[in-house]
């Protein structure tokens, strides 16, 4: 199978801080947790300008900040000089803006509602045609701002991408810290995390529902291995698959009904259905290898998931209901961890070749593999909802980090969390 | 009499406990060969020696104590097999520890164990909890063929989660690929 590796302009690394981003400090900001690194941007960028909305001091949040630091880290736009008072209503002088070099322009304000919610607006301009191409006017309470920010930044990737923006999803990952685990959930970005679950013992292995309302997840706490599934936002949580021996690799049927898990409470380690709850068991792999780390296609009909019944692991397709597996993986002898694209159309999965293990991307239809990272101790690769870009962790200067990168790998964004090893992270799905 | 053979073959046994902590093989039901001592004088006038009440306590009783041998703690067989890189085999140097467990256990029918297994660092964090698991397996299974029933042993898997040796070389990572016993 020839392997294609794609030609990587050199890099442009620039080390963006998150939080100091916007000129000027604001009430309520917190030292940025991450900090973004973007390496190998493409040629054609989008400039656009993003100046700060009006009154948006007056928030705590800098909304422009946020939009700005979006649009770029996709590292589809390049923000130009943004100083300047616009704002939803404004009549822009175009060729003010152009001669800034900016293609498009957002302006937009925050104002307080008598009932405590934030008004916030705003408007995009095609700069180079002079037209207006529409905005507008979100009520949010003042714990779901960056939300308001992100959404913000989704309308305006759409309207000029035509892709669907991710920005306003959730990542979750685990840290740990010395004997100190936990999941946190975090924005898109890196920001805004909040911790789901503390504990002194492992966390591993989580997956989110497909409304994003719960995480499932493999837990210590007991002394072994236990599939728990957690309501997010209430925090109710229970054990659903707790048998003998070790239990894990829970992943969601597109429809939420229905797990997948490892389970070894037969002896070995082998795949089995159950509903939401933990009832209704079945077993769908039958071999006396190793079948682990099941994945759900987006149509909910197959299953990929790992074996290394050929003797080293290798990734295999199933029907959900069972039966004959076929073989997905022919490069290298060492491939797992399996992620689908939203399209069904390329599988993410990590290979190892020596002692180096690296995310790759395979074209499901026609077999072709692609290299998509530089580093060389990766896991994890899970795909953003709209199908564009891969997180995964890998090790960076001594430290677990996470990385963003385009299917194709040119563009790659680097979050390094201060002071605690990250890992595990899954992109969260559409609408929260 | 039987006093003083009970003690000498306490004292053989733990004598042989120890060197068993030296990682020499040891059969705990062998018979400890036992010597003859001198009798104790049981009241004056009696055969041999002829010390007649001068210090030797004539009501003393040694206690002998079974319970530590008995099984409630097997430790100085030591609790850790180690495994090869990527197996999951249990090399011969560890068949006289799986042995002593099984005795340990088919002994005392209630007596409740887990293995844990664990890899190093390197790969998957679910296939090496696998192979963890399969280790674990392993170790249960040499149990389960020499006559320990399957529910008094649990076997699970830690993955590369709870290294012993948290360093990056193959040494740590040597330390790190083994299945541990431990006690319900």
């Amino acid at each position: 199978m020839p392997i294609l590796i794609p030609e990587v302009p050199p890099p442009a690394r620039r080390r963006l801080l998150g939080a100091l981003l916007v000129a000027g400090a604001w009430p309520g900001a917190t030292l940025a947790q991450f900090r973004v690194e973007i390496s190998g941007v493409g040629a054609t960028q989008l400039p656009i300008a993003v100046p700060r909305f009006r009154e948006e001091d007056k928030t705590g949040q800098s909304i422009a900040g946020i939009v700005r630091a979006d649009l770029e880290r996709s590292g589809t736009f390049r923000i130009v000089d943004s100083t300047g008072d616009v704002d939803e209503t404004s009549r822009p002088d175009y060729s003010q803006w152009r001669r800034r070099g900016a293609d498009a322009l957002v302006g937009g304000s925050a104002a307080r509602l008598a009932d405590g919610r934030f008004d916030v607006r705003y408007k995009l301009w095609d700069v180079v045609k002079g037209s207006d191409l529409g905005g507008q006017a979100l009520a949010v309470v003042s714990s779901d701002l960056r939300l308001a920010a992100h959404r913000i930044a989704d309308a305006v990737y759409e309207k000029l991408t035509g892709d669907k923006g991710v920005f306003s999803t959730r990542i979750a990952y685990v840290t740990k810290v010395a004997n100190r685990y936990t999941l946190r959930i975090t924005d898109a970005d890196g920001e805004g995390g909040q911790v789901a679950l503390n504990s002194t013992q492992p966390i591993i292995s989580p997956a989110w529902s497909p409304d994003g309302r719960s995480l499932a997840y493999v837990s210590f706490e007991s002394g072994k291995a236990v599939v728990w599934s957690q309501d997010v936002g209430t925090g109710n949580r229970r054990a659903i698959a707790n048998f003998t021996g070790s239990n894990s690799a829970p992943a969601w049927s597109p429809d939420g009904s229905t797990l997948a898990v490892t389970l070894s409470r037969d002896g070995g380690s082998q795949i089995y259905l159950m509903d939401r709850e933990g009832g209704n068991v079945r077993r769908i792999t039958n071999s006396s290898a190793i079948d682990t780390e099941p994945v759900f296609t987006a149509d909910g009909k197959s299953i990929y998931f790992v074996s290394d019944r050929g003797g080293s692991p290798q990734i295999y397709r199933v029907a959900s209901n069972g039966g004959p597996a076929d073989r997905v993986t022919f490069s290298g002898s060492y491939n797992i961890s399996p992620a689908l694209s939203p399209d069904g159309r390329t599988l993410a999965y990590v290979n190892r070749n020596g002692s180096e293990f690296k995310v790759m991307t395979m074209d499901i239809a026609g077999g072709s593999v692609q290299t998509v990272s530089d580093t060389v101790d990766d896991e994890s690769p899970s795909f953003a909802p709209n199908g564009k870009l891969i997180i995964y962790a890998t090790r960076a200067q001594g430290r677990d980090v996470l990385m963003t990168t385009t299917l194709d790998g040119r563009i790659r964004t680097r979050l390094l969390s201060s002071g605690v090893d990250v890992r595990e992270p899954v992109w969260g799905p559409f609408g929260r | 009499m039987n006093t003083l053979r009970i003690t000498l073959m306490a004292a053989t046994v733990a004598a042989a406990a120890l060197a068993a902590g030296c990682s020499s093989p040891v059969k705990l039901n062998d018979g400890a060969p036992v010597t003859d001592a001198k009798p104790t004088p049981v009241g004056p006038g009696a055969g041999a020696g002829g010390a007649q009440g001068s210090g030797t306590s004539q009501s003393g009783v040694t206690t002998v104590d079974l319970s530590k041998n008995q099984g409630a703690d097997a430790s100085a067989l030591g609790r850790v097999v180690y495994f090869d890189f990527d197996s999951y085999v249990v090399r011969d140097e560890f068949r006289p520890l799986i042995d002593g467990y099984a005795k340990v256990l088919t002994t005392a029918k209630t007596k409740k164990m887990v293995v844990e297994g664990h890899t190093d660092e390197r790969g998957g964090r679910e296939y090496n909890l696998a192979l963890g698991q399969r280790r674990a397996e392993a170790v249960a299974k040499s149990l389960a063929l020499l006559g320990v029933t399957s529910g008094q042993v649990e076997a699970v898997s830690f993955g590369e989660e709870r290294p012993a040796n948290e360093g990056h070389d193959e040494a740590a990572w040597a330390k790190n690929r083994r299945a541990e016993l431990k006690d319900r």
